[in-house]
């Protein structure tokens, strides 16, 4: 698919928007994001990729679910996807830690890489992989055990046994995920007992418990009110400092708030993908325009 | 006008309420209604009755206690006057040949509750009801008349004590000389199967044989020395019955009463006291007299252990058998019917699983074990006959589907997404399975042990040919090594209750005993469960915050 050589550029010096784009055989360009947008952002980094996806398709069965998407997600970036139901959100992001691995008669073709590494390669460990890219659902879904060991399972799994060790994981990951002035003094009752908003970031700290490298979030917020909902924003783009963060949004708002960068889809294809500001602002595709507007969706 | 009365009636649905409620209340009424005749009639029995002197004229009496009172039928007459007669229990059954007597009310003189009328309790043959006349020490008189009942009471404890410890050297001393000899005879026999007729090992095993036998003798003597000091005998009188008039005379030894009461005397404390008494050997006594007096301590115990052994079994069967069907099989046709097999085999008449325990369990694995295990006790069959360990094993099998739709239940409630959050922090289809989704159904688990116990707890007709005997000598629990002798057979209050009440050769006398044996297996089937209700809310409680219900 992609070849080495454009990839080990792109890894380098690439900044997002990416430019090398017309390397690509079908055209597509991994980043679409124009030079130009990102000339507006003063303190523009050279952006580095994280998770690479190149002419990637899905199919369910016979059902093409995703058609030829390409893009690249830069790391320690929020990238907010945007798209009306059953466009392919969820199926994208299943991807990258390989949940759709459990969905029988699911078939991936092209290449997706995360720090370079094709993680589709056979001999790869796929628990290895999840450890890496970790996941929020978009219902919460703690664990029926106590709040200490629900934090504490990734890290078990791993095989720290270590009380002292696990306790201050527990501590750290509460700290990250802003539960823990709420969560210390009841670390021993049952997860289920919090609140939904509290359900929530108790699951992004599970997830931020075994140290991922991406954190994957599937419309995390769409089973909370709006304070909690406000909360886990907050919690958003604090955690953008250590993660790279992909997350499935419905609320545009949501997404201009907390993304650098949108990508929208649209029937399985990726229409449109830039930072946020333009794509919201000056969207080039008329769909994208449609959509972000309201009058279809 | 009246059809549109009932039309608004027919749509408000308060008929369907009343009908449902109804039905609702009719099966309560029904469940309490049981449940009340047998604690009536169970918890009743061993209230002491007084005794009652019936004179029934030309110097015929009968000294017993009043059982109960019915009309007595006069279908050709049925103007005539309605007359009544009462079933007196009279007892001395050695005496009179039968317990209990019908007596028409017109027949009786005079009734009178003298108080220095006896209830003796005795090894054989039933209560008897009487006078104490006077108490022998071998030939010498000791006490007549009125000291006589104050010697015999000071007497007994001294009988009892003397008799405990004959039974434990008989039962405990030679069943333990017994066993060792036994085992030296077994060691002996294998010596010869495979050859050795001579030889150091023989004659070790020899000495060791009449070291034994040795032991035996003295045994034998001390308990001739005990039994030498059973010189106390004890003579009644009674009424001749309710046929002859006059007295008859009836002399036992002392060692043959268990106690002597004077029911009509008793205070309110002294009938609670002896009232505890006959509850507490009730539960912790063995059976005499073929099952219809003593306690019912063995079945309690056998009852208790099978159903563990089946849960020890059943659970690990029923959920690993849940978690392939559920977890790891290929959803489809072949598991559909797998499924549906499952639920009719819940369906199956348990005798049906009575006699494919026999079939394959005691014929094929038992006999087989013993052929690879015990080649040295055959003929006599170790595992090749009823057992505790068939049994339970047939009454696991019978239960199995209960605890394996319980457990998928369970499975399918648990949300995807739990798996899915496991997964997704790189657990194993293992790691999750174990972590999560079993802790999760553990409840379940739970509720299906429930069931599996309080349906295997009631069963009785599988067990009658897999293992259960109406007198078993030894529990299947004891001080020898293996400790726990899977192969015997053993009691079962279910099968205790049929056997009592239908099979023994009193049953008007055991009657009673039907009833509390039921009421005990009721409350031991209900504290079974709602141990296990317990431990299940203490888990439902340690997974979730919603209160848990029972
Ligand atoms: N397990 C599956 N088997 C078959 N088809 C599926 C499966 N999951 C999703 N699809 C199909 O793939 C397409 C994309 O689904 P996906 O869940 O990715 O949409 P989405 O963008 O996340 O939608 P939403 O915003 O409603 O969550 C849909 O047409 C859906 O019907
Ligand atoms: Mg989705």
């Amino acid at each position: 698919m992609s070849s080495p050589a454009s990839t080990d550029t792109d890894r380098t010096d690439l900044e997002v928007p990416g430019r090398s784009t017309e390397k690509t055989a079908t055209g597509h360009s991994p980043m679409r994001i124009a030079v130009q947008d990102k000339a507006q952002d003063a303190d523009a980094a050279p952006e580095v990729p994280m998770v690479e996806v190149q002419n990637v398709d899905l199919y369910y069965g016979q059902k093409k679910a995703l058609k030829n998407v390409s893009l690249v997600y830069p790391q320690k970036r929020v990238t907010a996807m945007i798209g009306p139901s059953g466009c392919g959100k969820s199926t994208l992001l299943r991807c990258f830690n390989r949940m759709n691995d459990l969905v029988e008669g699911c078939r991936v073709e092209g290449s997706i890489k995360i720090n370079g590494r094709d993680i589709y390669d056979p001999a790869l460990d796929v628990t290895e992989l999840r450890k890496n890219v970790g996941m929020v659902f978009q219902k919460p879904n703690p664990f029926p055990k106590s709040i200490f060991e629900n934090i504490a399972y990734g890290p078990r799994l791993q095989g720290i046994k270590d009380k002292a060790r696990l306790d201050e994981i527990v501590e750290r990951s509460l700290k990250g995920a802003a539960l823990w002035e709420e969560a210390k003094d009841r670390l021993n009752e049952s997860a289920l007992a919090l609140s939904g908003g509290q359900q929530q970031r108790l699951c992004i700290a599970r997830a931020v418990a075994v140290e991922p490298e991406v954190l994957l979030m599937d419309e995390p917020c769409s089973a909370l009110d709006p304070i909690s909902t406000g909360k886990v924003e907050d919690l958003i783009v604090e955690l953008k400092e250590r993660y790279t963060i992909i997350i499935v949004t419905h609320n545009m708002q949501q997404a201009s708030r907390v993304s650098d960068y949108t990508a929208f889809m649209l029937l399985g294809d990726l229409i449109e993908y830039r930072d946020t500001t333009t794509l919201f602002s000056r969207p080039s595709d008329k769909r994208t325009e449609d959509y972000i507007t309201g009058r279809f969706g | 006008m009246k059809r549109h009365w009932k039309h608004i009636l027919l749509r408000s649905g308060d008929p369907f309420i009343w009908l449902t409620g109804g039905a609702l209340a009719a099966s309560l009424l029904l469940v309490i209604g049981m449940i009340a005749l047998i604690f009536v009639s169970g918890l009743g029995f061993f209230w002491p009755h007084a005794l009652t002197k019936f004179d029934l004229g030309d110097g015929k009496q009968v000294l017993g206690a009043l059982m109960e009172r019915e009309e007595v039928p006069n279908p050709d007459n049925p103007e005539h006057a309605v007359r009544h007669r009462i079933k007196v229990k009279q007892g001395n059954r050695d005496l009179y040949g039968m317990d209990f007597l019908w007596i028409d009310e017109d027949q009786i003189k005079s009734r009178e509750l003298p108080g220095d009328a006896v209830q003796v309790e005795r090894m054989e043959w039933g209560h008897f009801y009487g006078y104490v006349k006077e108490v022998k020490d071998g030939d010498k008189p000791v006490a007549t008349g009125a000291e006589a009942f104050a010697k015999v009471q000071a007497l007994l404890p001294e009988a009892e004590r003397i008799r405990e410890e004959i039974r434990s050297l008989e039962r405990d001393s030679v069943g333990e000389i017994n066993y060792y000899q036994n085992q030296v005879r077994l060691k002996l026999k294998k010596l010869h199967m495979d050859g050795v007729d001579t030889g150091p090992e023989v004659d070790a095993l020899t000495k060791e044989m009449d070291s034994w036998q040795q032991k035996y003798i003295d045994l034998t003597k001390r308990i001739a020395e005990l039994k030498a000091k059973q010189t106390y005998s004890v003579s009644f009188t009674a009424p001749a019955g309710a046929l002859a008039s006059g007295e008859r005379e009836k002399t036992m030894a002392l060692a043959e009463i268990l106690r002597v009461d004077k029911p009509n005397h008793m205070s309110f404390v002294e009938k609670c006291s002896y009232y505890l008494a006959k509850v507490w050997e009730f539960v912790a006594a063995d059976p005499r007299e073929s099952n219809t007096e003593g306690g019912v301590f063995p079945a309690i115990f056998g009852t208790v252990m099978m159903v563990m052994i089946m849960s020890v079994l059943v659970t690990p069967l029923g959920v690993l058998a849940a978690f392939y069907l559920r977890e790891y099989a290929k959803q489809g046709t072949m598991v559909s019917i797998v499924r549906i097999a499952v639920n009719n085999l819940a369906g199956v008449p348990s005798i049906v699983f009575g006699v494919f325990g026999v079939g394959f369990f005691i014929y094929f694995m038992g006999a087989g074990t013993d052929k690879a295990l015990f080649p040295e006790m055959l003929p006599t069959p170790t595992f090749g006959t009823g057992g505790i360990l068939w049994a339970s094993l047939t009454l696991s099998l019978l239960t199995v589907p209960v605890v394996i739709v319980a457990t998928e239940e369970g499975l399918a409630a648990i949300p995807p997404s739990m798996r899915e959050g496991s997964l997704a922090l790189g657990a194993t289809k293992f790691e999750t399975t174990v972590r999560v989704v079993l802790p999760a159904v553990m409840p379940s688990i739970l509720t299906g042990l429930i069931l599996a116990m309080a349906r295997a707890a009631g069963e009785v007709a599988p067990l009658m040919i897999t293992g259960v005997v109406k007198l078993a000598p030894s529990l299947p629990l004891d001080g020898y090594f293996p400790y726990v002798h899977l192969e015997r057979k053993f009691m079962h209050l279910g099968f205790h209750i049929y056997d009592v009440g239908f099979q023994s050769p009193n049953v008007d006398a055991a009657r009673p005993m039907v009833f509390t044996t039921t009421l005990l297996l009721l409350g031991i089937i209900v504290l079974l469960n709602i141990g296990a209700i317990f431990i299940r809310n203490r888990l439902r409680k340690k997974f979730s915050a919603a209160t848990a219900a029972i």
